[in-house]
């Protein structure tokens, strides 16, 4: 089975507005899903360069989808949607 | 504990900030800040908290003042934000209190009372009648009600009720204020007492609306810039750990934004450090009990404002930003100073000190970065021009002042600590009575931090406790220790 991915994206505007705490994410997922799930912290990925953008950061990646305004809960929820969909 | 996950109010504070930057850059200040609410509620948008769109702008525009450095009570409803920012860029100086309340977010929370929920079931027992000592609540029509005129808020009712039908309503700014300075008034608004505000900030994170925020001196450190005037950066320790990049990285990003120079305030915590080694072990062969540490604004304002019989027992040595603004005027005499801080303590201790000009916390910090699109991780590394020992960059860390003073101390002269890790009423009372005895049984230093877990738990900081916990780690075992000096 295919591991469904999280990228939390750690550059300078995700980490200022709010994914500095979301770096908890990165050690709770792991512990919360085992090796179905693959989390990592990465390097800017480009989304709030785009116009006003920074304003819906933080992102996080699940696969292609692209959460904005990220929180915990929201990542979590997607993770699980996309597990139950693979049922 | 719960899971760390990012705040909203801190999302809308810091977006403000960015786009008062953004304004400031630009051909046309003061219109692109009258802009601000609608640019971040635009016509259509949704309605996230408030009952509607015009609201949410008014709400903004509020905000949007604090982030100008003007006091948001003061500010006449009738003012244009356009206004507003031209009056923020035409000051000398900023303004003297540093914190401001948004008082129509104030209305969402009740005044804080014990109220009796509909889970009361009128029983026969009454514990509540029987517990209250004030005659405050009588069993009317089958259910307990309380007569406010009466009732002192003790909350025994609620202790003893089998239903636990009593509630206790809170309002969390009064509920987390050391010194009871923010209370509603009687017109349901938040109001702030500055003769007893030590501006330890723990308001401003803990109000669910986001209501207390800092007057931001940002415009005003944009200006001396755009002026040409030669600013240098002050950055105290707690600053390396909270974004994600290195040290001189950090170095660089700063000085890409305009800054002259960027001095590490652990400079000044060496010289801090020497002088209370020395100070403490001349006051303990004086016979002195115990002293307590003197470099937290927040505990500092504490002892000036509500326990003025510690001040005997508080070190007299200044504080590393003190030192680290007299070596940045010493060494340059033109310049204007930024002290980078995680609190808005140090806005008050700036304010008093004539060598300090201005204060940033790391969220502005954070803003400014964004609005000038720099990419912290990216940076190259530029050199600090001074090093500082390990001991020093470890102060922001509760039990980092103790044991970096223990450090140049040796053998029976070696202090037993003791840390006050937050100031809150217990521990305020337990300083109260070391003072009033003149004698602490837990130890002869007393390390005092406003905000629990030190500086880094500070309320305008940026990354979350543990990680820059763990990045400010590793700066302080890259750092060399601190020498003794010949004779201490």
């Amino acid at each position: 089975m295919e591991k469904i991915s999280v990228k939390v994206c750690l550059g300078t505007t995700c980490f200022v507005m709010g994914s500095a705490n979301l770096q908890e994410l990165i050690k709770i997922i792991p512990k919360k899903y085992g090796d179905r799930v693959e989390v990592s912290g990465v390097p800017c990925l480009g989304l709030c360069s785009t116009d006003w953008e920074f304003s819906k950061a933080p992102y996080v990646k699940v696969n292609n989808d692209i959460i904005k305004e990220a929180t915990v809960e929201k990542v979590l929820s997607a993770v699980d949607s996309k597990l139950a969909a693979k049922k | 504990m719960s899971i760390d996950t990012p705040k909203v109010t801190s999302h809308l504070k810091r977006e403000i900030i960015v786009r008062l930057i953004k304004a400031y850059m630009g051909d046309d200040y003061a219109e692109e800040v009258r802009k601000i609410p609608y640019e971040m509620r635009p016509k259509g948008s949704e309605v996230p908290y408030r009952c509607c769109i015009h609201k949410e702008r008014a709400i903004l525009r509020d905000r949007t003042i604090a982030g100008l450095g003007l006091s948001i009570e003061k500010a006449d409803d009738s003012e244009l934000l356009s206004e507003l920012a031209q009056k923020a860029q035409k000051r000398n100086q900023p303004e003297e209190n540093p914190l401001t309340v948004l008082q129509t977010a104030c209305q969402g929370c009740v005044p804080s009372r014990i109220y009796v929920t509909d889970l009361c079931q009128g029983c026969v027992a009454r514990p509540c009648e029987s517990a209250c000592k004030f005659g405050a609540i009588k069993v009317e029509n089958g259910k307990s009600h309380i007569d406010s005129d009466k009732c002192r808020n003790c909350g025994m009712c609620v202790q003893v009720c089998p239903y636990q039908a009593i509630a206790r309503i809170i309002v969390p700014c009064e509920k987390i204020c050391p010194v009871n300075a923010i209370a509603k008034g009687e017109d349901g608004l938040a109001h702030i007492d500055f003769d007893k505000c030590i501006s330890c900030g723990k308001c401003v994170n803990a109000c669910p609306f986001g209501a207390v925020h800092e007057k931001s001196q940002i415009i005003d450190i944009l200006k001396e810039i755009k002026n040409g005037k030669k600013v240098v950066a002050l950055v105290a320790p707690s600053l390396f750990g909270q974004l994600p990049c290195t040290p001189k990285q950090l170095k660089h990003a700063i000085m890409s934004l305009g800054f002259y120079d960027v001095l590490e305030v652990a400079q000044g915590a060496d010289i801090t450090i020497k002088n209370e080694a020395a100070e403490f072990k001349e006051k303990m062969f004086e016979g002195q009990n115990f002293m307590t540490t003197s470099c937290c604004a927040g505990y500092n304002e504490l002892v000036e404002k509500h326990l003025p019989e510690l001040k005997q027992f508080r070190s007299e040595t200044k504080t590393p930003a003190y030192y680290t603004a007299e070596i940045a005027k010493k060494e340059y005499p033109e310049v204007k100073t930024v002290f980078f801080s995680p609190c808005v303590a140090k806005r008050t201790e700036a304010h008093n000190n004539p060598n300090i000009d201005y204060v940033l916390n790391y969220e502005e910090l954070g803003a400014w970065f964004i609005a000038m699109n720099i990419q912290v991780s990216d940076c190259s590394e530029s050199e600090f021009n001074a090093e500082a020992s390990a001991q020093a960059r470890n102060f922001p860390v509760s039990g980092g002042v103790a044991e970096a003073v223990n450090s140049l101390l040796e053998g029976d002269e070696k202090a037993k600590v003791h840390t006050v890790n937050g100031l809150e009423k217990q521990s305020i009372r337990d300083l109260k009575k070391f003072a009033r005895e003149g004698k602490c049984e837990l130890g002869n230093l007393i390390e005092v931090m406003a905000c629990p877990g030190g500086c880094l738990g500070g309320n305008g900081t940026i990354n979350s406790y543990n990680e820059a916990l763990s990045q400010l780690n590793d700066y302080v075992e890259q750092s060399g220790s601190i020498r003794k000096p010949a004779k201490v």
